[in-house]
């Protein structure tokens, strides 16, 4: 079950990545980062302010929504005709920078807001398996994101305009679809979907101001297991990569232990990457 | 008027000047108190010069640069530590290391191109911190190991910082005449070529594949060497040294030094580490104050002039070489449109429509 729950957070995250590589074919390295902003945020707007959860819960990811829009007007959108290296670069910068403003305003240490809602974990039917409310929370919270976010794609306009963008820009520009204003859409929706998977995760494994490398990173990886396609495959990624890591909690194989659990993941990435080498390099050159 | 001579070797003043600083500046009565961190810029700019061949001059992004310098300093702090080598020995050895693990995850990575490389590298990056954290039977685990032994020779140990710190510049300006050369050569013209068009550089003949490889390793060794020495230099090693902030910090300093500039990584790798170990230390009250003014400079740079700080200002200083006896007349023109193109710069940060009145 923890397997699922993590993965499930990977795949919000790697939704994220998708949104956002799809529309305007940039990896935003700064996406692990909006992570943290939600999980942050939620703790010290619930315990630090006193506001109540739902609301401190909701502001957090409004911060992370705008933080995300702001990314693309201030930094993605003046480095015109920039190259993909400087792209990186720039969205790297941005998370550093993110990561160092929240270092300074919320402390170094790692916190751990309340859950939504108390009670004891619960066992699953006569199994010998229990499952934190939280937890629910938040394989719940996923399954709903990725209905929405499917719905809209599929049934608005603005979704449907954003679909244009990813099979083919300078089409949907012809038929006079705003590119611009997508991408600030796409960025909009990729932030406020990591903060809202750090707003869930944030009780159940804390919160702290450098989370977001290793957070993104698994993110990243849900998305190329879904090779940045579309947000179900994502999805699928992201729950694929939860279980395998969760396999590694009991290994105790020599030196290697379930300290290890991060290496797995990156190990994953590896073996995707170089596995797909062949196809996302005809992708990178067509795009 | 300086005579032709002068001009056209302005070039070797330059450097020669830029030697007599560097040998003149560790004694007391110059400016001996940046001795130490003298020594670490120069460490810094051996890893720098590594990232701009790989970066600047071959295209090609490396995010976990710092896994190669901790390579090299856990190879040598373990064999001459724990296993009692020669420092000198364990150097070479853990170069070798170093790039013959280069090597072997090179032709896999190098692959992938733009994004797809830049999170390969990343995730190499972070599974070497996890093992150097891991590992802690052979490398202390998240406390590092101390006690390290001073490099020597016969019976001159390198045991003070002045000491070290013409062993650290010896080192750096190796590198840095070598990787001009190198640069120059036609292996430098090939790298070039790679990063202008892949395909036009394929079918002229390079083979595209084993130069970014090459390259790679080369750099992985200049940033062994530079671990070995910071190793043997401050004789403790920790994770925290050769975390995802120091691959970005070596970025940072890259991408002040200008990508494309070997020369410029002295200049990078300087102002960074004076920004962090001396100007900020002042602002304690202001935590992560590094980081923030790191993430600041690489947007900033990357957005307004994408070819690096370093060059930038060059172009800058030679543009008024060109044009200095009309500078006033320039600025009286120029001062009228100033505030327009300031304000053409700023309103690029915002649609047009929402600052600027509905046309009639």
């Amino acid at each position: 079950m923890s397997g699922l729950t993590q993965g499930s957070i990977y795949a919000l995250i790697g939704l994220g990545f998708t949104i956002i590589y799809s529309v305007t074919q940039i990896i935003n390295f700064a996406q692990g980062e909006f992570v943290m902003l939600g999980g942050m945020l939620s703790y010290i707007l619930a315990v630090k302010s006193g506001l109540p959860i739902p609301l401190a819960i909701l502001i957090a990811i409004l911060i992370a929504a705008i933080v995300g829009a702001l990314m693309y007007i201030l930094a993605i959108r003046t480095a015109r005709r920039a190259s993909v290296i400087s792209l990186i670069i720039i969205t790297i910068g941005f998370a550093i920078f993110i990561r160092g403003i929240a270092g300074n305003q919320f402390g170094v240490n790692a916190v751990s807001p309340a859950a939504f809602t108390s009670g004891h974990s619960i066992q699953l039917g006569s199994l010998d398996a229990y499952i934190a409310p939280q937890a629910l929370w938040i394989i719940g919270i996923t399954f709903l994101v990725t209905i929405a976010l499917y719905l809209f794609l599929s049934h608005t306009m603005v979704g449907k305009a954003l679909r244009a963008c990813a099979v083919n820009p300078g089409a949907a520009r012809l038929v006079g679809i705003n590119t611009k204003a997508m991408a600030l859409i796409a960025f909009t929706i990729a932030a406020a979907i990591g903060g809202i998977g750090g707003v869930a995760i944030a009780p159940l494994t804390m919160a702290s101001y450098g989370m977001g490398v290793m957070l993104g990173l698994k993110g990243f990886v849900a998305a190329s297991i879904g090779g940045f396609m579309s947000p179900t495959t994502t999805v699928v990624g992201g729950i694929m990569l939860g279980i395998v890591e969760s396999l590694a909690v009991g290994l105790d194989w020599g030196p290697f232990t379930s300290a290890y659990k991060d290496v797995i993941a990156l190990v994953v990435l590896l073996l995707i990457l170089l596995i797909r080498s062949g196809k996302l390099a005809t992708a990178e050159r067509a795009g | 008027m300086m005579p032709g001579w002068v001009k056209s070797k302005w070039r070797y003043f330059v450097v020669a000047a830029l030697m007599i600083f560097l040998v003149l500046l560790p004694f007391k009565w110059f400016l001996g108190q940046y001795t130490s961190i003298m020594i670490f810029i120069g460490i810094s700019t051996m890893i720098t010069v590594g990232l701009c061949l790989l970066m600047g001059y071959t295209g090609q992004v490396s995010l976990g640069q710092a896994a190669y310098y901790g390579l090299g300093a856990y190879f040598s702090a373990v064999l001459s530590k724990t296993y009692g080598w020669n420092p000198w020995l364990a150097m070479v050895i853990a170069a070798i290391a170093t790039g013959s693990f280069a090597y072997i995850i090179g032709y896999p990575i190098f692959r992938l191109r733009g994004n797809y490389l830049a999170m390969a590298t990343l995730g190499i990056g972070l599974i070497m911190w996890v093992l150097f954290n891991q590992l802690s039977q052979y490398t202390g685990g998240p406390d590092g190991m101390s006690g390290i032994p001073y490099l020597s020779i016969g019976g001159f140990a390198f045991d003070t910082n002045f000491k070290r710190y013409f062993l650290v510049w010896f080192f750096c300006l190796a590198i840095l005449f070598l990787s001009q050369n190198i640069v120059r050569s036609r292996t430098g013209r090939a790298l070039r070529a790679i990063h202008g068009n892949e395909a036009a550089a394929q079918s002229l003949g390079i083979n595209v594949t084993q130069f970014k490889v090459k390259i790679f390793v080369l750099s992985s060794v200049y940033a062994s060497l530079a671990g070995s020495l910071f190793a043997h230099h401050l004789r403790h090693v920790s994770p925290q040294s050769f975390d995802f902030l120091a691959s970005v910090k070596l970025v940072v300093m890259a991408v002040i030094g200008g990508l494309a500039s070997v020369w410029g990584a002295i200049f990078g790798a300087g102002t960074t580490r004076l920004l962090s170990d001396k100007l900020l230390l002042g602002f304690n009250q202001f935590p992560q104050l590094d980081i923030i003014i790191y993430g600041l400079i690489l947007m900033l740079v990357m957005i307004f002039t994408p070819e690096g700080l370093f060059i930038a200002l060059k172009s800058g200083i030679k543009w008024l070489q060109l044009n200095w006896r009309h500078l006033p007349e320039i600025m009286r023109t120029q001062g009228k449109e100033l505030p327009h193109r300031i304000k053409d710069r700023l309103t690029r940060l915002v649609p047009a429509r929402w600052w600027r009145k509905a046309e009639p």
